[in-house]
């Protein structure tokens, strides 16, 4: 079992995505350039927060572009386990891995807090660990997370439970409190229709140690290994 | 109308230039002229400061770079050294807040990029006038977004600070920024351009027409005239920094580089005759080869270019090809645009013509010092004197202890630290909002505590007892997180040096400020100083930030200020006396600036550090906070609010008085929470380090509640007073 983390210019959780599988995890993980032509040999890819391009012209906009991105997209149609989190959830809507686009937050500010989401399906290979409807307490730190999407797009959404997380308070409440950026149904993160490509503006590699302030961001990465392992 | 001369327009005396004619032995030309007037210029010369900086101590046993480099280096073990600065970004904030801010943020961090270091934390220390005001929101929202949209574009958490209003501030708000760094002992770089016959490279964006002659602008009074200088303003752009960063880091790592140095103020004429200076060597460079932006500039225009980031690599001629390969890997332009010589010369060349050639020393270096008139502004003694007995009594110690908590300059500074990325590196492990951050270095089991700090209102009463106050308030914020103080980087932001009343208020905090360094044992190993910080006449209040650096031997045991347990102990260590002057008691309740600030006594506060030190390493305590702004009151009420716990505290008057007692600033105090069981521990350290302390309380309930000699004075539910301290400047803000 083999993570990918792809480094564009300008990402700057590449870092603390390695770290995490590699040292909290102990699973082997390797840094993969965005001019590389090849994924050869990883059984999943995380596409790590950051300003890509300095999110210049739109966040994710310029990545998507990257060389690397082709074989993400390769990758992905052939089923294989892809992570986005933040500036890589961005990147992934912009390549057309995820549906929906993420806006300015609504009050125009970046965002560096906890919030709480709802685990709305379990049945993925990134959240199948989780009990249903779980709270977790992961932080966000972003200036466009507000996710849109259209009315027919949403239905679909909700119709093929591809929303996974949405913004609630730490009692379990999804509501237009909790939600820190005014993203539409509260959603924080979505995954493909296969189900094999999630994007969420939540860091859940910055959730994985007590010493900094949680550990619910291991479920997610727990649930990864677990689906690996099971492949 | 009288003639201004070209050197007149440039922000040089008349004298000053007799200084270049003579040095040089001919009339400088127009681009030397340049030259000299950015490097003789105050930002970069510290003609009127440096004589006196050399009252503080810098060095001590883990000093590694005191001042004179780009950033001071200390030794932490384990073969690593922490690197850190501050520096101010006062004037082009007051004009462009946001890029002002968010280039002040770039430039530090290059200066910590240029020691060789991993810049691994940021900090910033941001003065106000009334958040009333619309345009001082305007300015406040700027710098907040500026240094936000640089560093968390950058990846560099934003760990602390602080921010205070204050009408002082109002049209030249200051804006300070620190950036701390690590790198491995082996891999330290100077900015020294030795070895004649090395490459000169320049690396990173392109030179531009702007900050043309920003530190001349720097280094005078705003004024209605200032609007004009936008275009000193420069303009950031992190995404390129971010690259600049990584090749720099990369360049170091493989030993790749001679000598490192960043583009900051002065830009290519700073940075080519600071490093040849250092030295000892001359340089060649050729206008023909630097990257522009657009056509035709002058010479004069690209020496005086302050574009951002950019920096200059000397590099040996057989690893020109390493070094180009890896910063093309980084997307970066990089070219060599002159060679190191051994004349000492700096010669700049265009069209193959010399345009300018001056020895690198003479810029660098020999620009006059002056020891500029010091006599003790008549304000001092009209508002030094405050009798108590004037002043009436507390009656609504609950209203008063609202109040203090939702004035902006106590309140939650959470609507500020929230648009920061403080967590980016996953590090940070004592967040903002905290007495000190904490950030842990990796593959170690140690952190760093960070902070800055300066109360001006007690410079501003008394420079002398507030400069020792900055410098102790700092060490009492880093051990209350369990570090030990380790070294003191400076931003000294002042008024008019040719104003006697300014320069006698920067002599006196420098003497009380070096006093504190050399008794606390915090040497200064860095800083900046930013004079003309007045508007059409009217100068700030003496501000000497401190930032400063602490050393946590194990981050399992930081402390943190709230409270834990219901049941702990309250203690407060330390003394109160009837001290109100300069209190923001004082200030916000009888609307006064009066009095003397609270007398500081170094021993005491030795005493303190040392009992608060050991009581956090050796596990006796679960929480600490510091007694600052709004006194003891104020801080149970940070430590209820913050560990959503209530306390019963019930003091005992002595001679003092109720307000004194609840709001007083006395010095040289923290309360700290405690498990019974553990109280007599506490006391054998107290005594044993010669400190007062008394049991106050315990924690417990939803209320803060305090009586003094069995009578009730405060009692407030948490709600309440997190309500007026949490959402106290969104509320202004919105």
């Amino acid at each position: 079992m083999k993570f990918g983390v792809i480094v564009f210019p300008g990402s700057n959780c590449d870092l603390d995505a390695y770290h995490l599988v590699k040292d909290v995890l102990g699973k082997p993980v390797e840094y993969i350039w965005h001019q590389k032509n090849s994924v050869e040999g990883f059984d999943c890819l995380i596409l790590p927060g950051g300003f890509s391009y300095g999110d210049y012209l739109r966040c994710g906009a310029i990545a998507r572009f990257s060389p690397i991105m082709q074989e993400v997209v390769k990758f992905a149609n052939r089923g294989g386990l892809v992570l986005g989190i933040c500036n890589g959830f961005q990147i992934l809507t912009e390549v057309g891995l995820l549906p929906g686009a993420l806006l300015r937050n609504k009050d125009l500010k970046f965002h560096c807090q906890y919030v709480h989401v709802k685990v709305e399906n379990v049945n993925t290979p990134f959240t199948n660990l989780i009990e249903p409807e779980r709270i977790l307490k992961v932080p966000i730190a972003h200036g466009d997370g507000n996710y849109y999407i259209d009315e027919q797009g949403l239905n679909s959404l909700s119709e093929k439970k591809q929303v996974i997380f949405r913004y609630a308070t730490a009692e379990g409440t999804v509501s237009n409190e909790a939600n820190p950026n005014g993203a539409l149904f509260n959603i924080a993160g979505v995954i493909s229709e296969k189900g094999n490509v999630l994007g969420m503006m939540p860091h859940p590699e910055r959730a994985g140690e007590a010493i900094l302030g949680s550990t619910d961001g291991l479920y997610i990465f727990q649930s990864l290994i677990n689906s690996l392992e099971r492949l | 109308m009288k003639e201004t001369k070209n050197w007149q327009e440039m922000g040089l005396t008349d004298t000053e230039y007799q200084l270049i004619v003579d040095g040089l032995g001919r009339e400088p030309n127009y681009v030397e002229l340049g030259m000299f007037s950015v490097m003789w210029s105050e930002h970069c010369s510290y003609k009127h400061s440096r004589k006196a900086l050399k009252m503080f101590p810098t060095t001590g046993e883990r000093v590694l770079q005191g001042p004179g480099e780009n950033a001071g280096v200390v030794d932490i073990g384990d073969g690593l050294a922490v690197c850190f600065k501050i520096e101010s970004h006062n004037h082009p904030s007051a004009i462009e807040p946001y890029q002002g801010a968010a280039t002040g943020v770039g430039g530090i961090i290059r200066d910590i990029l240029a020691m060789g270091a991993r810049p691994v934390a940021l900090l910033n220390s941001l003065r106000f006038g009334s958040l009333q005001n619309p345009r001082v929101r305007h300015l406040f929202s700027g710098v907040v977004s500026g240094i936000g949209g640089y560093g968390n574009c950058i990846g560099i958490p934003t760990v602390g600070g602080e921010v205070y209003f204050a009408p002082c501030y109002e049209a030249n708000p200051l804006v300070n920024a620190m950036c701390v760094g690590v790198v491995n002992k082996n891999h330290l770089m100077k900015g020294q351009a030795t070895g004649p016959g090395n490459l000169v490279i320049l690396v990173g964006a392109s030179t531009g027409r702007d900050g043309i002659h920003g530190v001349t602008f720097a280094s005078e009074e705003l004024s209605e005239a200032s609007e004009k200088k936008r275009p000193s303003v420069q303009v950031g752009d992190p995404f390129m920094e971010k690259l600049l960063v990584e090749a720099c880091l990369e360049l170091v790592e493989n030993d790749y580089l001679v000598g490192l140095q960043d583009l900051g103020g002065a830009g290519l004429t700073c940075a080519t005759s600071e490093t040849a200076s250092r030295a000892g060597t001359g340089m060649e460079i050729n206008l023909d080869l630097v990257p522009l932006r657009e056509k035709n500039l002058t010479p004069y225009e690209i020496m005086l270019s302050e574009s951002q980031e950019r920096m200059l690599l000397i590099v040996e001629p057989s690893k020109e090809n390493k070094v180009m390969e890896i910063c093309h890997r980084w997307g970066l332009n990089a070219i060599a645009i002159g060679r190191v010589t051994d004349d000492r010369i700096l010669r700049i060349f265009k069209d193959r013509k010399i345009v300018a050639e001056v020895p690198a020393r003479m810029l660098a270096e020999d620009a006059p010092i002056y020891s500029p008139l010091a006599i003790e502004p008549d304000y001092i003694k009209e508002i030094s004197s405050l009798n108590l007995d004037e002043l009436s009594e507390v009656i609504d110690a609950n209203r008063v202890l609202l109040t203090l908590l939702s004035s902006p300059t106590i309140a939650s500074k959470e609507w500020v630290y929230v648009q920061y990325d403080y967590m980016v590196r996953t590090s940070t492990v004592i967040h903002p909002g905290s007495d000190s951050a904490v950030v842990r270095i990796r593959d170690t089991t140690k952190g760093l505590a960070l902070t800055t700090d300066c109360n001006s209102l007690y410079t501003y009463l008394d420079p002398y007892v507030g400069g020792m106050i900055a410098v102790a308030e700092a060490a009492r914020n880093i051990v209350c997180s369990g570090a030990r103080p380790l070294a003191v980087t400076d931003c000294l932001n002042f008024g008019n040096p040719e104003k006697p009343d300014i320069f006698w208020q920067f002599l006196k905090t420098i003497e009380g400020m070096s006093e504190a360094c050399r008794i606390l044992q915090t040497p200064v190993v860095g800083g900046n100083v930013s004079f003309y910080n007045e508007r059409s006449g009217s100068p700030i209040h003496p501000t000497p930030t401190v930032g400063m650096v602490g050393l946590l031997e194990n981050i399992d045991k930081r402390c943190t200020l709230e409270f834990k347990n219901q049941g702990d102990i309250i203690v407060l260590l330390g003394n109160s006396f009837n001290e109100l002057g300069g209190s923001q008691y004082l200030l916000l309740i009888h609307d006064l600036v009066k009095g003397s600030p609270p007398a500081l006594d170094l021993q005491k506060e030795k005493s303190l550090l040392e009992t608060l030190y050991q009581a956090i390493n050796e596990g006796i305590i679960n929480s600490a906070h510091d007694l600052s702004e709004g006194g003891l009151a104020v801080a149970l009420a940070e430590c209820c609010i913050n560990g959503s716990l209530g306390a019963r505290v019930a003091l005992e008057k002595d001679n003092l008085r109720i307000d004194a007692l609840l709001f007083g600033e006395s010095q040289s105090r923290a309360v700290v929470s405690i498990m019974p069981d553990k109280i007599p521990s506490l006391w054998q350290l107290a005594q044993k380090n010669g400190l007062e302390i008394n049991a106050i309380g315990y924690v417990g309930g939803d209320t803060l509640h305090i009586q003094v000699d069995g009578q009730e004075w405060v009692n407030l539910t948490i709600e309440e007073i997190e309500e007026s301290w949490k959402k106290s400047i969104e509320k202004l803000m919105s």
